[in-house]
């Protein structure tokens, strides 16, 4: 692989798994972690929509970047991304019709979805567009990877499957396992990505971030003069 | 038509204004209106095109949706069987007024699209606020329904029923005997209930309580025969969904089924929408024309 892709591609392309997670480190894109992750079969599908209307974009973007005129960049950027997501969406309705009906709106949502902005504005306006492509991609995968966590955890603690599978046969259905009704709602996801980042800082501790400020031990005698 | 060289001609003169658009500064007015104009330009070719382009796939899966699920309400959906040519076969779809319950015959049903002509206020009727149980606000006057016909007997009846539950419309078909009274199967093919709890309206085993439950009580049922159904004492359903379990045996257990466990409101509304679509703002007066005069 390094024989095919230079240094800085292959550390676009790595970096955002773990070092430099949208989800973990960047806390970017949380409203569709939390909002499609009830299942895994809608996980991937919006994983993989959000990492080629990523990589598409910032190719797009960083293909023209020199010429974006500062003062409408940012509808530039809005524009292009907005575009790669209506065709994603078409494309869905048209072959992947079950899915895309699970999916409803939040198909439409990348559009606001900070990481493809992020991306764009971060990345892509500054640099060439394969290394853009490999970034967008890189990101995507990094946005994949949690959420394919956390669904995974979804899916199979709230309804006993996996990809609609059964994996713990349910109380009701005559089994043992009686499904967490909180991981089927959204603020499930909440806590899952919360350990996620909590596991990932204690791995790798310089994710922490430095404290912006102190709060000041308050001196004895100070108040309480009325 | 222009010919090759004047295209060429073209061309070479857009090549022109072009490369003095882009060796503007980039914050200058023309190449910000220039950028900005043929960006959009781009952008609206590749939008339309991939509309355009996959509009006929997208229209035959939504179609195919659709016979796939009252197919599957009839109970005749088997796996590997071709669904066009089934429901082809199988199924025949009608419209019925439903101030009337009358059949309508000189409106082509196959373009009918029931949930379009409810949007539509030319098509439509606004629903009383008393009235609209099942928080739809508006119904299309004719509604389209599916009969399922053995010779000339009819097998089942597949009515369309939408209401709100919890968080969003269910829209979805309800299955009855050539009775109008016993019910053979439900389903929801468009809903946005909470995954695991109010969703479970499409689970299998839920929708399989249904069978055989009652629609209307025994002395309730609507008829020709009994006079009106307007009469008060007539046409209006008794099924619903209760909180709990249903305890078999227990009088009155046959209008009942199960509520679904942590969605309250899910089963509300799936009882606001059976009371609604069967009662006389619904196919109340259809059914009691089929039933009296055994006629699909």
């Amino acid at each position: 692989m390094s024989a095919v892709l230079s240094s800085e591609t292959k550390k676009v392309l790595t970096a955002p798994l773990v070092n430099d997670n949208p989800i973990t480190l960047q806390v970017l894109g949380i409203c569709s972690a939390l909002a499609v992750t009830s299942k895994m079969s809608t996980s991937l599908i919006m994983a993989l929509a959000l990492t080629l209307v990523t990589a598409f974009s910032s190719a797009a973007i960083s293909s023209i970047r020199n010429h974006i005129p500062s003062s409408i960049r940012i509808i530039v950027q809005m524009t292009i991304i907005a575009s790669l997501v209506i065709v994603v969406d078409q494309i869905l309705k048209a072959f992947a019709y079950e899915v895309s009906k699970q999916l409803s709106v939040f198909v439409g949502l990348i559009i606001t979805n900070c990481i493809v902005m992020g991306r764009a504005e971060g990345y892509a306006m500054k640099n060439p567009p394969l290394e853009s492509f490999m970034d967008g991609i890189g990101n995507g995968l990094g946005y994949s990877l949690i959420l394919i966590i956390v669904a995974f955890f979804r899916e199979t603690l709230g309804s006993g499957k996996l990809l609609g599978i059964e994996v713990f046969k349910l109380t009701k259905d005559g089994g043992w396992y009686d499904p967490n009704g909180l991981m089927l709602l959204p603020p499930s996801a909440f806590f899952i990505i919360g350990l996620i980042i909590w596991a990932v800082r204690q791995w790798k501790p310089e994710q922490v971030e430095k404290v912006d400020f102190k709060i000041m031990a308050i001196a004895h005698g100070e108040g309480g003069h009325h | 038509m222009l010919n090759k060289e004047q295209l060429w001609e073209h061309y070479e003169k857009f090549k022109i204004y072009r490369d003095k658009i882009l060796a503007l500064g980039n914050d200058s007015l023309e190449k910000t209106i220039a950028i900005a104009l043929s960006l959009c330009f781009i952008c609206a070719i590749l939008v339309s095109f991939s509309a355009v382009a996959l509009k006929p796939l997208q229209v035959y899966n939504k179609d195919l949706d659709m016979k796939k699920n009252i197919l599957d309400v009839a109970g005749l959906l088997v796996e590997g069987k071709d669904i066009d040519s089934e429901f082809e076969e199988k199924i025949v779809a009608k419209l019925v007024n439903l101030e009337t319950g009358e059949y309508v015959e000189d409106i082509n049903v196959a373009e009918y699209d029931q949930r379009k002509a409810a949007k539509d206020p030319a098509q439509s009727v606004r629903i009383p606020k008393d009235k609209d149980i099942a928080h739809i606000r508006v119904k299309a006057k004719l509604a389209k329904v599916f009969l399922v016909k053995e010779g000339d007997a009819i097998k089942s009846i597949i009515l369309p029923v939408s209401g709100y539950g919890l968080w969003s419309t269910l829209y979805g078909f309800l299955a009855v005997n050539a009775d109008g009274q016993t019910v053979q199967s439900i389903n929801f093919y468009d809903q946005a209930e909470t995954p695991g709890l109010g969703g479970e309206v499409v689970n299998p085993n839920w929708r399989a309580l249904w069978k055989g439950k009652k629609v209307y009580a025994e002395t309730d049922q609507p008829s020709l025969e009994k006079g009106t159904i307007d009469d008060a004492s007539s046409g209006e359903p008794a099924l619903s969904v209760i909180k709990g379990v249903v305890e078999p045996g227990k009088p009155g257990s046959q209008y009942q089924v199960d509520g679904l466990a942590g969605a309250t409101l899910t089963s509300t509304g799936v009882t606001n929408l059976i009371r609604y679509w069967m009662g006389k703002e619904g196919f109340a007066r259809y059914l009691g024309k089929v039933r009296t005069t055994k006629e699909g």
